[in-house]
């Protein structure tokens, strides 16, 4: 405080009324200074990052750990890599993500079948607990779904029959 | 290759890819929104000399999994294991690690704190600077996207548990692992919920949500000398839990109007003196911020408990948020937040800085967190696990999933 003092002693009252009791985090936040060190606190073991990682344009260097799981794949990889190369202030760092995430689905489920996995759908969306304890939501989620295929399949006749 | 101790017990089956060995487990494995199912996935390893390798014992799903399990998280990758709520025993240790030994059982916080950073340093565990490269607004957290660090989570039989020296809590002599697994998250960020309300003896203190954080929170609003304490959902079912459990008032909003007229009235028309939005993007009630938020996400989900919590606390008052929303933005009354003078208070539960309060209260009984659970899964059956607390179905508060390993 001092030290700062004289930094600042061209200010009139620089500082007078400064309360260090006056934390509104406190106590969430047990104020220390060290928010002054900006970054340069002794820094972890850095984790050697042997996968694509993609880093956020508002930190300069990556994280001392992070998740190696999952990278960046295919499509939805050439879509995230644009995503990070805008800020997180940016829509356009955020929504290319959403649109990469669903990307990934179709992908995710390429991948199952050339593993040979075919997906199970019923099994995977949890219907089987729905069959259980809710057998009328699961009744009116499958309504809808045959409703909406009758309504593409019978659009898609109409336009064939009448071109 | 880092030099690691492990025990001898491998029992998951060895495959061989590309000739080499790889040990797998059993894991939650997110295929897209709404579609989770149990695969054979690779045994983590240890890839940090401060890591620790666990075998989880419990792992429970938290209402903000079911944010992610819908698709509303941005950078949510196929293939990713969720679950930031687990406890277990330490299996492998890397070659920093001083604090752990293998076979200590451990409390794992939902955080990932490096304890070096000027974050940390402050006991703001949840806010490390440290864990994720991805986003800067949001610390690494266990199996919940790439924007919170990309990590695997603990819905499985094993997982990487990065900074052992930091957040892990040996659990105490005599604690069940049901009350020990709900003090990674549930109970911290109900109490810090209470706690950044700022509760003065006798506040009225109203909770929107009535999740097992919701409920939480009312509970603790006692223990910082609340003199009432009001829950708001809309599911009858959770709301006479709440009124039980966490001994408050509780309301359907669907019943009782406006439930902000509601709340204005039953206050002596001044509003709440302390209010908490433990509900986040994923809130009905208004179908305005249902349509814009969670149907067309033009906002970050849907912000009407947040509307609400604004507009019924009182002027002067405080506002606290622990429900999760994400990161884009949302529409809320701000200008009745600078016209009322309200102070807003939010963050991710600092779990680490909380925990040996919160095991004193649970060793005294005055918490009993294992009484919020209604359900134990096999791991094998998490898609059904998922859509049971998604739909709220058999009148599920909290779930728990048990991994093969432990049963046997």
């Amino acid at each position: 405080m001092e030290t700062l003092k004289s930094e600042y002693s061209h200010i009139k009252g620089w500082g007078i009324d400064n309360d260090p009791q006056d934390e509104p985090n406190y106590p969430m936040k047990h104020y220390t200074g060290d928010d002054h060190m900006r970054i340069r606190w002794k820094r972890p073991t850095l984790q050697k990052v042997d996968v694509e990682l993609l880093l956020s344009t508002e930190r300069p260097t990556p994280s001392a750990v992070f998740g190696s799981k999952n990278p960046p794949r295919g499509l939805s990889g050439m879509i995230r890599r644009y995503a990070f190369r805008h800020s997180e202030n940016e829509f356009k760092h955020w929504l290319p993500l959403l649109l990469a995430d669903r990307v990934d689905v179709i992908e995710g489920m390429i991948e199952d079948l050339v593993h040979m996995k075919f997906p199970r759908v019923v099994k995977e969306r949890g219907w089987y607990a729905l069959a259980k304890h809710a057998p009328g939501i699961l009744a009116r989620k499958i309504g809808v779904r045959l409703a909406v295929v009758a309504a593409i399949a019978g659009l898609g006749t109409y336009k064939l029959a009448k071109s | 290759m880092l030099n690691s101790r492990r025990t001898s017990v491998d029992r998951s089956e060895k495959k061989s890819v590309n000739n080499q060995k790889i040990i797998t487990m059993l894991a939650m494995n997110y295929r897209g929104p709404f579609r989770v199912r149990a695969d054979e996935k690779p045994r983590p390893k240890i890839e940090h000399p401060e890591d620790a390798i666990v075998k989880v014992l419990r792992s429970c799903i938290c209402g903000s999994d079911l944010h992610i399990y819908h698709g509303m998280v941005p950078d949510t990758r196929v293939g990713t294991t969720f679950g930031h709520e687990f406890v277990g025993v330490v299996e492998e240790i890397g070659p920093e690690v001083t604090k752990l030994k293998v076979g200590d059982k451990v409390i794992v916080p939902f955080n990932i704190s490096c304890g070096k950073c000027a974050f940390c340093k402050q006991e703001l565990y949840g806010n490390c600077h440290e864990s994720n490269p991805q986003a800067t607004a949001v610390g690494g957290i266990f199996g919940y996207s790439h924007t919170a660090g990309g990590f695997d989570g603990g819905q499985a039989e094993y997982a990487r548990v990065p900074y052992a020296n930091v957040g892990p809590t040996i659990i105490p002599e005599g604690m069940d692992l049901d009350d020990a697994v709900l003090l990674t998250d549930v109970v911290p960020t109900g109490y810090q919920a209470a706690e950044m309300g700022g509760i003065k003896l006798g506040d009225t203190v109203v909770v929107f949500g009535a999740g097992p954080i919701g409920i939480m929170a009312a509970k603790c609003a006692w223990l910082f000398g609340a003199g009432r304490v009001i829950v708001i959902d809309n599911v009858n079912y959770r709301l006479e839990f709440a009124k039980n459990y966490s001994q408050c008032e509780a309301y359907n909003y669907e019943e009782i109007g406006d439930p902000v007229e509601f709340l204005k009235k039953t206050t002596d028309w001044l509003g709440a003196d302390v209010c908490i939005d433990a509900v986040g993007c994923e809130a009905g009630g208004q179908g305005m911020q249902t349509i814009t938020g969670r149907k067309m996400m033009l906002q970050s989900g849907s912000s009407t408990a947040l509307q609400w919590a604004i507009n019924s606390v009182k002027k002067g008052g405080i506002v606290s948020i622990v429900g999760v929303y994400g990161p884009t933005g949302n529409l809320v009354p701000i200008g009745n937040v600078v016209n009322k003078g309200i102070t807003i208070r939010a963050n991710q539960a600092s779990v680490k800085r909380l925990l040996p309060r919160l095991i004193e209260h649970v060793q005294a009984g005055r918490l009993n967190p294992k009484g919020i659970i209604t359900h134990r899964i096999p791991l094998e059956n998490v898609a059904e696990a998922y859509r049971i607390f998604s739909d709220k179905l058999d009148n599920c508060i909290k779930t728990v999933l048990i991994p093969p390993t432990v049963r046997t």
